[in-house]
């Protein structure tokens, strides 16, 4: 039952996130992320880590993805409009694809990882407590750094989004 | 009896308990849109509601003209004339996610009942075991998560409509509702440092919540309300605004909005967002009424136990759950009663005043409240 279910759900992710490159409307597209991400909370279920299915839904599902949404109805992109390869773009996509192509290839070689102890494997997804623990001692450099990231990226909305008075008079 | 049921498949008696619950949400949450009617007209001085009566009732003496003067059957016409009405689709919409829109308000909505515990009973040993669809560990996230997921039916209501108000209803709605989950998380933070002192295992249980502010002692029975009064204040702010209640109701907003993301809905599909809003509001007060105001328990400083021993019903499982459930009951529709209060008395907000609140006072009050408990409780726990 509950490998059946696993495998339900991760064919629903894989399918989803399919329709989200596929899809010509953005809407659409994201909706197929709502999916594949709820798709993703299910498999976490499946594996018995409660804790990490509702943050991502808390996380991705309930604010990411509604952002998104947001971000397409203010824009009200067009799915039609192709612009033409630029030189950036071109390097993007052959770097995109060779992403892939690296990560099949390492899939297809060494997908079979060695049976691990489940016995003395630690559920850190599990529990609240284990969880926190685990995120401020052995995790914390990440931690800090993903937080000075997202520092980063917020002091950059702020300089961009705001019009400052003294740049105003100078022009 | 008992063990009959017990005996049963768990599938099967999960079924019957979920569908058990929802049966008692769906007519609640309907009988909630009745005495909004009625409860505005009382606040405003005029009688509200009070014509329909089938014409055989008129025969019952005394009962049935005040149920008559009540409004009670114009719940029953209400839900058939959203039953029989026409439901028109207009030609402009995107299909697809005009009728997906109020299928995917009312899931959230029904879901996170089942993370609500609403009752308890004691069993041979005297233990407290809540009473709830599924005892879940994390069971205030699990209700923070999925409740976060009924934004995307205001969304995709405002966008499928395809016309400018409703658009600008569902691009209302999704700020507002991401703005102030960042309050509401924070602001319930505090109680969970509380409850999970050293030594104990994580918890994020609602019950759990309930069992700590029945403790004996003067600090152990107070309800959290007494004890972090300034995160249950931004919670039910947030609440307000999460529910999208008045003065919260941006994305409704009659009068600047039309009728903001429904503008195009009529009929049953129009009724599944009320029945939806009215859903999500009593679980809002179910989780304000076990986080800070003492859950099952009748009075601060009085438990569920002592009431039961005093009534002298505490070794009758049945009676101290009716009896749990009720005083839940009483204390969410009492909020409810206050929901309405509220949306009849106050103005509402400009949407700048929306986001200045939600941006610049609640977020950084939460967040001093959270360093000031946290401070406060290490000292107190240590």
């Amino acid at each position: 039952m509950a490998q059946l279910l696993f495998n339900c759900f991760a064919a629903f992710t894989v399918v989803c996130a399919a329709g989200v490159v596929l899809n010509k409307n953005v809407v659409n597209a994201a909706m197929c992320l709502l999916l594949s991400l709820v798709g993703v909370a299910g498999l976490f279920v499946a594996l018995n880590a409660y804790l990490l299915a509702f943050l991502l839904l808390l996380v991705y599902a309930g604010a990411v993805v509604a952002l998104f949404l947001f971000i397409i109805m203010l824009l009200d992109t067009k799915g039609d409009q192709q612009p033409g390869l630029k030189h950036l773009s071109l390097v993007a996509r052959i770097l995109a694809f060779a992403l892939v192509a690296g990560g099949f290839v390492s899939f297809f070689m060494r997908s079979q990882l060695p049976e691990p102890a489940l016995a003395t494997t630690p559920a850190l997804g599990a529990e609240l407590k284990l969880y926190a623990y685990q995120l401020f001692t052995t995790y914390l450099l990440p931690v800090q750094v993903l937080g000075f990231l997202l520092l980063i990226a917020m002091i950059g909305v702020i300089v961009l989004s705001k019009k400052f008075a003294a740049t105003e008079d100078a022009k | 009896m008992a063990d009959f049921y017990f005996n049963l498949p768990l599938w099967f008696r999960s079924l019957v308990q979920g569908l058990a619950v929802i049966a008692v949400i769906f007519p609640i949450a309907g009988m909630c849109s009745m005495a909004e009617r009625k409860v505005s007209a009382w606040l405003q001085g005029r009688p509200g509601p009070n014509r329909a009566l089938p014409f055989w009732f008129a025969w019952v003496p005394v009962v049935g003209p005040l149920l008559q003067r009540l409004g009670i059957f114009h719940v029953m016409a209400d839900g058939g004339k959203m039953l029989f009405k026409e439901d028109s689709l207009p030609g402009h919409v995107n299909k697809f996610y005009f009728i997906l829109a109020p299928i995917i308000a009312m899931m959230p909505a029904l879901t996170t009942v089942t993370t609500v515990p609403f009752g308890a009973y004691f069993d041979v040993a005297g233990n407290v075991i809540p009473l709830g669809l599924a005892r879940v560990d994390i069971g205030l996230l699990a209700v923070f998560a999925v409740s976060s997921l009924g934004v995307y039916s205001l969304i995709l209501a405002g966008w499928a409509s395809n016309s400018k108000y409703p658009f600008l209803g569902g691009v209302r709605a999704s700020a507002q509702l991401i703005s102030y989950e960042l309050a509401m998380t924070l602001s319930v933070i505090p109680v969970f440092l509380w409850i999970n002192a050293p030594g104990q295992p994580g918890t994020m249980s609602l019950a759990r919540a309930v069992e700590f502010q029945s403790q004996p002692g003067l600090l152990g029975g107070a309800w959290f309300i007494f004890i972090m009064p300034v995160a249950a204040l931004i919670f039910l702010v947030s609440l307000f605004a999460e529910t999208n209640r008045h003065p919260f109701d941006m994305a409704e907003g009659e009068a600047d909005l039309v009728g903001g993301f429904h503008t195009e809905y009529g009929a049953f599909k129009w009724g599944l967002f009320f029945v939806a809003e009215y859903s999500h509001m009593l679980i809002g007060s179910g989780v304000f009424t076990l986080l800070f105001l003492g859950g099952w328990n009748p009075l601060p400083w009085v438990t569920l136990s002592q009431l039961a021993v005093w009534l002298h019903v505490a070794q009758l499982p049945l009676v101290v759950g009716v009896l749990s459930i009720a005083i839940f009951l009483a204390k969410v529709l009492a909020l409810i009663f206050f929901f309405m209060w509220v949306r009849w008395t106050v103005p509402r907000f400009r949407y700048d005043q929306v986001m200045e609140i939600g941006w610049k006072k609640l977020l950084p009050l939460a967040i001093a409240n959270l360093i000031a408990y946290a401070i406060g409780i290490a000292v107190l726990q240590k």
